[in-house]
C-alpha cells in the first residue's frame, strides 16, 4: 500500500514496523543475554551483601568514580533472628582461573524456615521483620564472593518431605549468556541425606553444593564454571 | 503430615525455544565459562517459586527513571524514552517488579574503571536506572540513545547499541538478564552475543520505534515488552508421592 503524503494526517503515521518484539507472531521469552563485565554501576548496591548489618558489602565502587556510584545503600534495618553467618566462595573458569567479574545473587528463607514472600502464605511460620532473605555481591578483585546473612531453616519440599536447610544461588558474569542457578548446602545441615534435592544430584556430584566451615568460621563454596569438580546447575 | 505438605506448588515454565545455549563459540568469553554438563532438572520447591517481590523499595532503594537528571547537566546524545510492559508468558502483566537498566553513553563508553576506550565520557551521564512497574506491567525510563562500542572479541568487534536490563520477576525462578537492541542497526546481526539467539526469537531482542512514545519536541520513544516465564496450568500437588 504507498501513503499519499500529501493528503494523510502526518502525526498519525508511525513507522514502518520490523520483526521485533511487539511482533505477535513471536512472542515468548525474552531471551537471556549476558550482564557483561560493565554491570558494576547498575546492579551491586553497597550492603547487597549484607543481610544482617548496615555494611557497604557487595557492591565495587572501586570501580567507578564516586559521583557515579548512584546505587542507594543496604535497607537493612534490625537485626533478624537466627545464627548470623558468613558464606563466601571463588568462582573459577575451565581453565581454573578466578573470575573477578562475575556477580552472586542469594535467595533464602528465614532462620524458622519462611520464605518473605507472598507465595509462601504459610501463617504458621512466622515472618522476620528484619529479614528479606536477597542478596547480591560483586566478586572481588581476587574472585571471591561473600554474604553475611543469617542461617535458614527449613522448608518443604516436593510430597511430604523437608528440604535440608539450603540457599540458592544465581550465578552471572562476563561470558554467561544465561543465568546459571545453583544452591549452597551446609555441611553438617539437618536433612542433608533425606533432602529431596540432593537426592536427584548423582552422588559424586553433590559435594559440589556443600559448604564446608573453615576454622575462621567462614562457609566456604567455590563455584566451578567447568571441567573437574565442576558445580551443578540446575534447570528451573 | 501437617497442612504445608497439602499446599500447591504451581512451577514455572523451562525456557523456551529462544533461549541461547551457555556455550556460543563466537562469543569467546563462554568457551570456558559454559558448564561442560547439562542442567539438572529439579522439581519446583518453594524456594524457586517465592521471590522478594513486596520488598524492592527496602533492598535498593526509590526509583531512578530519569537517566539524565542524575547530575548537574544534560547529558550529551539524543534524548529517548523506552517504555513497555513486562508480561509473562500467557501475557498477564507482571506489576511491581523491580526493571534494573545500565547503559553505555552517546559515545559508546561506560563510566567503568575497566572500560578504557578511549571515547569521551560524559560527566553528566551515569548510566544506570531502575524502577518499578505499575498495576499494568509498564514501566517507563528516560535516558539517551546509547552509542555503539568496540570490544575484543575478535578483530574489529562492535557491540550494537544496546542498553542492558536485570529482572527479578515473581520468583527465584523467572529471574532474567537480557539486553535490548535498537531497530535498524546494522551491527545486530554480526554481534556474537546477539547472535547467540537463534533467528527468530532474536528479534524479541529488538526495540520498535513508536511515534505514539516520541514526544513533540523532546524524546524519540521506544517500545520493549519483555517477558517473563509464566508459570504451568497443571499444579503440583505436593501430597503426591509418585511425582
Ligand atoms: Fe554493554
Amino acid at each position: 500500500m504507498t501513503t499519499d503524503l500529501d493528503t494523510t494526517d502526518l502525526d498519525a503515521l508511525n513507522a514502518a514496523a520490523r520483526a521485533d518484539n511487539q511482533d505477535p507472531a513471536l512472542f515468548g521469552q525474552t531471551p537471556s543475554q549476558t550482564v557483561g563485565p560493565f554491570f558494576h554501576y547498575g546492579l551491586p548496591w553497597k550492603g547487597g551483601a549484607d543481610l544482617v548489618e548496615r555494611s557497604e558489602m557487595g557492591a565495587r565502587a572501586d570501580l567507578m568514580p564516586p559521583e557515579h556510584f548512584q546505587l542507594a545503600s543496604s535497607g537493612v534495618s534490625g537485626r533478624p533472628l537466627g545464627e548470623v553467618i558468613e558464606i563466601a566462595g571463588g568462582v573459577y573458569d575451565g581453565s581454573g582461573a578466578p573470575l573477578n567479574d562475575v556477580m552472586i545473587e542469594i535467595w533464602h528463607a528465614n532462620a524458622a524456615g519462611r520464605y518473605a514472600s507472598a507465595e509462601d502464605g504459610r501463617a504458621e511460620v512466622p515472618l522476620d521483620p528484619h529479614f528479606i532473605g536477597f542478596g547480591r555481591a560483586a566478586t572481588s578483585r581476587e574472585g571471591i564472593w561473600r554474604f553475611r546473612t543469617i542461617r535458614p531453616g527449613r522448608v518443604p519440599g516436593p510430597g511430604n518431605t523437608l528440604q535440608a536447610p539450603h540457599i540458592a544461588l544465581s550465578v552471572l558474569g562476563r561470558g554467561l549468556l544465561k543465568r546459571l542457578a545453583t544452591r549452597l548446602y551446609f555441611e553438617d545441615g539437618e536433612g542433608n541425606a533425606d533432602d529431596p534435592i540432593l537426592a536427584l544430584v548423582p552422588s559424586e556430584r553433590r559435594q559440589t553444593l556443600v559448604a564446608r566451615r573453615r576454622p575462621d568460621g567462614v562457609w566456604w563454596l567455590d563455584i566451578v564454571l567447568q571441567g573437574e569438580n565442576e558445580t551443578v546447575f540446575f534447570d528451573l | 503430615m501437617s497442612q504445608v505438605s497439602s499446599r500447591l506448588i504451581l512451577p514455572y515454565r523451562r525456557e523456551d525455544a529462544g533461549a541461547p545455549p551457555s556455550r556460543h563459540a563466537g562469543y569467546r568469553s563462554t568457551v570456558l565459562r559454559s558448564p561442560r554438563l547439562p542442567p539438572l532438572a529439579i522439581p519446583a520447591t518453594l524456594t524457586e517459586v517465592t521471590g522478594p517481590e513486596q520488598a524492592w523499595d527496602r533492598l535498593m532503594g526509590p526509583a531512578m527513571a530519569d537517566l539524565t537528571a542524575q547530575h548537574r547537566g544534560a547529558p550529551q546524545g539524543q534524548r529517548i524514552v523506552v517504555t513497555g510492559r513486562v508480561l509473562d508468558e500467557d501475557g498477564r502483566p507482571v506489576p511491581h517488579t523491580v526493571v534494573e537498566i545500565w547503559q553505555a553513553n552517546a559515545a559508546g563508553r561506560y563510566i567503568h574503571a575497566r572500560d578504557d576506550w578511549p571515547a569521551p565520557l560524559d560527566p553528566n551521564f551515569t548510566g544506570v536506572g531502575r524502577v518499578i512497574t505499575d498495576a499494568e506491567g509498564r514501566y517507563r525510563f528516560v535516558t539517551i540513545r546509547p552509542g555503539a562500542y568496540p570490544w575484543g572479541n575478535h578483530r574489529n568487534a562492535w557491540r550494537p547499541a544496546h542498553i542492558h536490563l536485570s529482572l527479578l520477576g515473581p520468583a527465584f525462578a523467572t529471574r532474567l538478564v537480557t539486553q535490548m537492541y535498537f531497530p535498524d542497526d546494522p551491527l545486530i546481526e554480526i554481534d556474537p552475543i546477539a547472535n547467540a539467539v537463534p533467528m527468530p526469537y532474536r528479534q524479541r531482542l529488538v526495540a520498535r520505534f513508536d511515534i505514539g512514545v516520541t514526544e513533540p519536541n523532546w524524546a524519540l520513544g521506544y517500545r520493549f515488552d519483555i517477558v517473563l516465564k509464566g508459570r504451568d496450568q497443571t499444579p503440583f500437588e505436593e501430597d503426591h508421592h509418585d511425582h
